[in-house]
């Protein structure tokens, strides 16, 4: 459910960041609202990557801004945040889920341990309730109870991105960060991860920005689509708009090379 | 235009245009309509008539929000307050679309586990409606577009052309909104179906919602429609497909 | 042989630039309870991993007029504990003594001794692994991060894994700390029976990692809690038995296998309470220096690196 909003949760002008004298993106604007799923695709080198790691702060803005709705209300421009207030929002209001699961988890700690830990850094010491509220988002990323004490070594890549997803909401963020959660899973696992990632967003009222090489994920989870091409936006728009009728000339070829179903 | 017209206009459309350019052949240029004018009153059911690749579905598209407009204005009756849904931002579509502009397509497009039920009650949860209270509404949807309660579990993604395009109807009407687009809504149906379908549409009418529809099927067209748009009058002209 | 070639050492063995680089280390540790601060470790002449840090340390505070007890697994007799005692005995011309209330220093490793320290003494740990969030998080860069936030999950959750697998906080040993309610510490391996003896003592407590090249401390009556959940506190180790020696009870036990038949009896690991706590009762097998030479056995559980 979309809530309403004065005003959004995520305001981007004229962004860029810069590897020495080259951008790796440059020039981007979007106001991404609560309830949103934005959905930034491109092919490889495109600055997809490189614009969700400067949205979520893990790499520096080094033109134009971007500003964020804090939980108090408070529109701040993220470049003028410190390290440990960036890190707070890390654990309390922004989820990040990574393509590959090993650099979201620890794969050695149980699947229980990595839901729970969140928590746990979120001043959690209640050995009990954290585990009983990891139990729960194990379960709602429907992972059976009895895999609670295993690793996610031990597991699939489709579990180890479920793990990663309930790690990322169990504590409640508002906004979630996802670099092509499906990609590198086979075709079935994919359709279950995206159809249970477009309903827990929905449950949740989350907006998420996700990053992905493949329209048909963008198609089916996302609200609206941001084209990149070269570190810059070519066209961005309601997704089956900019799918269904895309402008530009590269967005034109992007969706000209995918396969029908 | 005056205002009294527009007040009982749930959709007036001025003077629209579509052209699509293929960048990839050359920037060619397809125009495919021009000047396309007509309103949506109030409880009335516009049907837009002409032969196939006319334009029709070009023009709910672009209603609807997927095909941009180039030219033109589509004024929604949005909020007690009129939208262009050809300049709406697409956070302004994405609310109108939420809340007073429904869409029934010919196809199904759902996610490949959902349950059918759930695929009706969407709408509904959308719009904050508990998840118990919403599923029951579809439930009676189902039930009375003869949709078995064996099959309510499962994904439609299984079922019979009918059985989706009956399912999709069943979405396209969970909510209430002013506007309806309806894109062959009977296109694969059955007689007895058809049927049901026809009654549900004049019940919307009888509400006051006001539809814009591409039919095919005569017998379902004289049965709702109150005015034939003929988009054959909205051709462009040759020259100007240079 | 001919004529002894006599080295003549610096007193302390150390330089004194050295000495004076490990006293500042020591004051900020001192200054900032439970932070390790990095130092440039010097070689003394024992290998990596066998004391070095505590040697160090000892080495920057000592002085003739010291007294210097060393204790090894809480033993005042084994190889190690000697070794030290006699280098310092060389090098810094300080006495030695066994005894826990007589000593002004006492360089210790895997024990806090049974007789409770006084003000003006000072324990020096000898540390293999200073860092307590090393197993989980590899990175330095990280985990120097995570103490200056004070981000501690990550602690928790290595606890919450035991309780998970085991049903209750198993480590036994190195068990983390919470000092002076800021900086989450390795108490180096000494049991977790020790841990409470940290909290509020009187003495000063400085740790050396030599290898690690890392300083911490505790100063006299600073805050150490042991990490734990509300619903799993810390506890520390317990014995349902008394000393087959001495009959203290209250105390780390150590295991002594007797025969080859599986036979073990249960004594003091602290040598210097044992002794005196049998003489004070008058118990016949009275447990002297030379009298019980057994080389301390671990209690199995001490399994960091040495």
């Amino acid at each position: 459910m979309i809530a309403e909003s004065a005003s959004p949760l995520l305001s981007v002008s004229g962004a860029g960041h810069h590897y020495g004298n080259r951008f790796g993106c440059r020039g981007v604007s979007f106001d991404l609202w609560p309830g949103e799923v934005l959905a930034v695709v491109g092919e490889s080198g495109s600055g997809k990557s490189t614009l969700l790691g400067m949205l979520s702060q893990r790499l520096n803005i080094d033109e134009g801004s971007v500003h964020y709705q804090t939980a108090e209300g408070q529109m701040t421009d993220l470049a003028t945040l410190s390290e440990p207030e960036v890190r707070r929002l890390w654990r309390t209001e922004w989820g990040f889920v990574h393509q590959n699961a090993a650099e979201g988890l620890r794969m050695h700690v149980s699947a229980g341990g990595n839901v729970g830990e969140p928590l746990m850094a979120n001043g959690a010491r209640h050995y009990g309730k954290i585990r009983a509220r990891a139990a729960d988002w194990l379960q709602r990323v429907e992972i059976l109870a009895d895999r609670i004490d295993e690793t996610p070594a031990t597991f699939s890549g489709g579990m180890r991105q479920r793990v990663q997803i309930a790690r990322n909401l169990v504590f409640g963020p508002r906004l979630v960060f996802m670099d092509e959660p499906t990609s590198g899973l086979d075709v079935s696992v994919q359709a279950k991860l995206l159809d249970l990632i477009r309903s827990l967003v929905a449950d949740l009222g989350l907006a998420v920005v996700v990053v992905t090489h493949d329209l048909a994920v963008a198609r089916l989870i996302s609200h609206r689509t941001l084209v990149m091409q070269g570190g810059q936006v070519v066209e961005q728009g309601l997704t089956d708009r900019v799918l269904d009728d895309p402008q530009a000339a590269y967005t034109q070829l992007l969706v000209s090379s995918i396969l029908k179903g | 235009m005056t205002d009294m017209n527009r007040e009982h206009s749930v959709l007036s459309v001025k003077d629209v245009a579509k052209t699509f350019i293929l960048h990839l052949q050359g920037s060619l240029r397809l125009p495919v309509v021009t000047g396309v004018t007509f309103d949506v009153p109030q409880g009335q059911c516009v049907v837009l008539g002409g032969e196939s690749g006319a334009g029709k579905s070009t023009i709910m598209k672009m209603v609807y929000g997927s095909y941009q407009a180039d030219s033109g204005s589509m004024m929604l009756n949005h909020r007690d307050r009129s939208l262009d849904l050809a300049a709406a931002q697409p956070r302004q579509m994405l609310t109108a679309r939420r809340e007073s502009m429904g869409y029934v397509s010919q196809f199904l497009r759902a996610l490949p586990r959902v349950p059918a039920v759930d695929v009706v009650a969407e709408p509904l949860t959308d719009r904050g409606i508990p998840r118990p209270q919403a599923r029951q509404q579809a439930g009676e949807l189902l039930d009375r577009l003869s949709i078995p309660e064996r099959l309510w579990e499962l994904p439609p993604a299984t079922f019979s052309g009918g059985e989706q395009q009956r399912v999709n109807i069943a979405r396209g009407f969970a909510t209430s909104t002013p506007l309806m687009l309806l894109d062959e809504p009977t296109a694969s149906l059955d007689a007895r179906n058809r049927g049901v379908v026809i009654e549900m549409i004049r019940e919307r009418l009888e509400a006051g919602t006001g539809m814009l529809a591409i039919c095919h099927d005569a017998e379902v067209r004289d049965a709702v429609a109150d005015q034939i748009v003929d988009v054959a009058a909205f051709a462009p002209h040759r020259e100007e497909a240079k | 042989m001919l004529a002894e070639p006599r080295i003549v050492y610096n007193e302390g063995y150390l330089d004194e630039q050295t000495k004076r680089v490990v006293r500042r280390a020591l004051l900020k540790g001192i200054a900032i309870p439970g932070f390790q601060v990095p130092f440039a470790s010097r070689e003394v002449p024992m290998p990596r991993g066998w004391g070095t840090g505590g040697v160090q340390v000892t080495a920057s505070v000592i002085g003739p007029d010291d007294l210097l007890k060393v204790i090894d697994q809480g033993a005042d007799d084994t190889t190690n504990a000697v070794s030290i005692r006699q280098f310092f005995e060389r090098v810094a011309g300080s006495e030695s003594t066994t005894r826990t209330d007589e000593a002004t220093v006492i360089q210790t490793r895997h024990r806090i001794p049974e007789t409770p320290l006084a003000e003006g003494q000072i324990l020096v740990y000898q540390v293999p692994i200073p860092e307590p969030l090393r197993f989980l998080e590899p990175r330095e860069t990280e985990t120097r991060r995570l103490h200056a936030l004070e981000e501690y999950g990550l602690m928790y959750v290595k606890l919450f894994e035991d309780i998970s697998r085991y049903g209750h906080i198993a480590k036994t040993y190195d068990y983390p700390v919470m000092v002076n309610g800021r900086y989450v510490m390795a108490p180096s391996p000494v049991p977790s029976f020790d841990n409470p003896k940290m909290h509020m003592n009187p003495a000063l407590q400085l740790f050396g990692a030599g290898r690690e090249k890392r300083i911490y401390a505790v100063p006299p009556y600073t805050s150490v809690e042991s990490l734990g959940f509300e619903d799993f506190p810390f506890e520390p180790q317990q014995f349902d038995q008394p000393c087959q020696i001495c009959g203290s009870s209250g105390v780390y036990l150590d295991e002594v296998v007797t025969d080859d038949a599986g036979g073990a009896m249960y004594v003091c690991s602290d040598t210097d309470h044992c002794t005196r706590a049998a003489s004070a009762v008058g118990f016949r097998a009275s447990r002297t220096r030379g009298e019980w030479d057994f080389p301390a056995t671990g209690t199995g559980t001490e399994g960091a690196v040495q």
